[in-house]
């Protein structure tokens, strides 16, 4: 009886956000705002971190943030989740008021690897996307399963299923970190530097990965990087954050000499050689904001 | 010589009279057995044995304090490891603050509690017993006090078991789905901090981590099936309170070794059996599928 129930609102609440969900059919030209950011600003005490943010994310969107270490990045990222209130301004996920713990929002916070001491296979680790926050004890129903399994194939992981999440290598855990925040028909994929960390081969699995799951129009991406090369070709948006200031636009309108010198009040460059991005004599704090030059010191100056 | 300290240990004679009179002791053992192994597991989780033997610690003051002020040693160490589950569990979010919460509270609590031991003018059995464990003697009254706590601790565990595993695993992600973080943080603070206090009238506060920790950290080694790993620690830790208690019957050493040495070669056996397990595994380990960008 008690597991009838339980099954029951499993799928209750897989028909819930599929029903929330845009169709695949619904006309591609007018895609549906998921997020939209009015005049917000962001600060602790005295000390902002930025203002007059003004940011529309459409369905099907690929948003990436960049900006020096310290800009409120991840700041940002958490007042889109609810977690973090602004100082001024408002925040519309899916034409409502931001709230904490939107159904609707996966998020992928930086890495931070499971240890062995996780009694979890990567198919629970999956499926705690779709119903970890519900209190009692995970019962199995159809339902679930059949959702877990689906998403492992998406994010290439069906090989993985009944592995101890902690003996995974780190690569393998963020891939299921994306399927358990994508699970469930999330609309809109926040991501904290979901690149650092992987070699370069499992860079680009991860991020064609997320590049792919807003490909069929419902979802919006928001991904914070250090570097925009890896994601260069997939980016849409580019929100840069620095000095308390913010630039939007496509990646050919920020990363300007222009624009980056004047958000970073010095003379930036920015270059561009053989498709990559390289910006040279930013300050000494936004160094790290960037693909860093280890052997090149004269490039900060 | 040998076969006396044989006899001291093991002896069997009169076995089913014996099993009789400690009926309550052998109930007690399994209820705290399933205790322990479920919560333990909610212990490795989170990465917190050693948390779990700072608590006993204080329980186990909080007892001797009991005893000297005549409140009473159960009161004493429910008190004494609720305060001391509560300040880990309000100051230390974080591991690194909570170790160092960990090693001021520790040799505060075994100081305040050796410090009333001495005080108390008693029997010297008393005050050893909160130590290394008295399982023999539970009387009726405070079999039921141990069946109320551990139902108490097992509900509240099935009823947040989901979140706190969520939380336990990835807290920010656990908190931007809506798992009230400090909420079920504090809830298996206070659940832990039950348990700990009656293992500690069972098994003392030395022991305690042979029953909260060994059990779930076997299982661990064994399975990673989230069904599987809280039903293989309770069976571990019931079957090495249970034995312990009936092996130790005939003998007139104190019961708390046969539990440790139980619960202790489970976890070798565990371990042998996990690396022949893994080696297996990591042999049929699939490759990582070919994905490239684009």
């Amino acid at each position: 009886m008690l597991t009838q129930s339980r099954r029951a609102s499993v799928a209750e609440l897989i028909r819930e956000r599929a029903e929330t969900a845009v169709r695949p059919d619904t006309p591609q030209t007018e895609a549906t705002t998921v997020l939209s950011l009015k005049g917000a600003s962001l600060g602790f005490g005295d000390r902002t971190l930025w203002s007059d943010l003004d940011l529309e994310v459409r369905a099907g969107e690929f948003v990436a943030i960049l900006g020096p270490n310290g800009a409120g990045k991840t700041s940002l990222l958490r007042a889109v989740l609810g977690t973090q209130a602004l100082t001024s301004g408002s925040i519309e996920v899916l034409g409502q008021p931001v709230r904490r713990g939107h159904r609707l929002i996966g998020y992928v916070p930086q890495q931070h690897l499971a240890d062995r001491g996780t009694p979890l296979r990567a198919r629970d680790f999956v499926g705690l996307g779709l119903n970890g926050h519900r209190f009692g004890v995970p019962l199995p129903s159809r339902a679930r399963r059949r959702a877990v399994d689906e998403m492992l194939a998406t994010v290439e992981a069906t090989a993985l299923a009944n592995m101890r999440i902690g003996d995974l290598s780190g690569g393998e855990q963020q891939r299921l970190r994306i399927g358990q925040a994508l699970i469930g028909d999330s609309r809109l994929l926040l991501c904290d530097e979901p690149l650092i960390s992987l070699d370069l081969y499992q860079q680009r699995a991860v991020s064609a990965l997320i590049d792919q799951s807003r490909r069929n129009g419902d979802r919006a991406v928001m991904m914070i990087t250090h570097d925009v090369n890896p994601v260069l070709d997939m980016v849409d948006t580019v929100v840069y954050v620095a000095a308390g200031q913010v630039r939007t636009g496509s990646v050919d309108q920020v990363f300007t000499s222009e624009v980056l010198s004047e958000l970073y009040q010095t003379r930036v460059d920015v270059i561009r050689a053989r498709g990559r991005i390289v910006v040279v004599g930013l300050p000494d704090l936004a160094h790290e904001g960037h693909e860093s030059h280890p052997h090149q010191p004269g490039g900060h100056e | 010589m040998n076969s006396e300290i044989w006899g001291e240990l093991f002896r069997f004679d009169n076995y089913a009279e014996l099993l009789v009179l400690v009926r309550n002791s052998i109930i007690a053992g399994a209820v705290l057995g399933l205790t322990g192994g479920l919560i333990g597991v909610f212990v490795m989780a989170r990465d917190m044995a050693f948390a779990v033997h700072a608590i006993s610690e204080l329980s186990f003051a909080g007892a001797a304090a009991g005893l000297l002020f005549g409140v009473g040693v159960v009161e004493g160490s429910l008190a004494g490891s609720l305060a001391a589950a509560l300040l880990i569990g309000l100051l230390g979010s974080r591991a690194r603050d909570r170790n160092s919460i960990i090693a001021v509270l520790m040799p505060f609590g075994l100081g305040f509690g050796i410090l009333c031991l001495a005080l108390y003018p008693g029997r010297a059995a008393n005050k050893f017993g909160l130590l290394t464990g008295q399982i023999v003697a539970v009387d009726n009254p405070r079999l039921t006090a141990l069946l109320v706590i551990c139902s108490i601790v097992v509900v509240g565990l099935l009823l947040i078991w989901r979140p706190l595993m969520f939380t336990s695993i990835d807290a920010q992600v656990a908190e931007a789905r809506g798992v009230p973080r400090l909420a079920v943080s504090i809830a298996f603070m206070v659940l832990l901090g039950l348990a700990v206090a009656v293992s500690v009238q069972i098994v003392g506060s030395l022991l305690v981590l042979s029953i909260l920790v060994t059990p779930a950290a076997a299982a661990l080694r064994v399975s990673a099936s989230p069904f599987l790993v809280p039903m293989l620690s309770a069976l571990f830790a019931v079957v090495a309170t249970v034995g312990g208690i009936m092996l130790a019957l005939g003998g007139s050493v104190p019961i708390s070794p046969y539990v440790t040495t139980l619960s202790f070669l489970i976890y070798l056996g565990c371990r042998f059996f996990g690396h022949i397990k893994n080696r297996g595994q990591r042999r049929h380990r699939a490759r990582m599928p070919d994905v490239t960008a684009g």
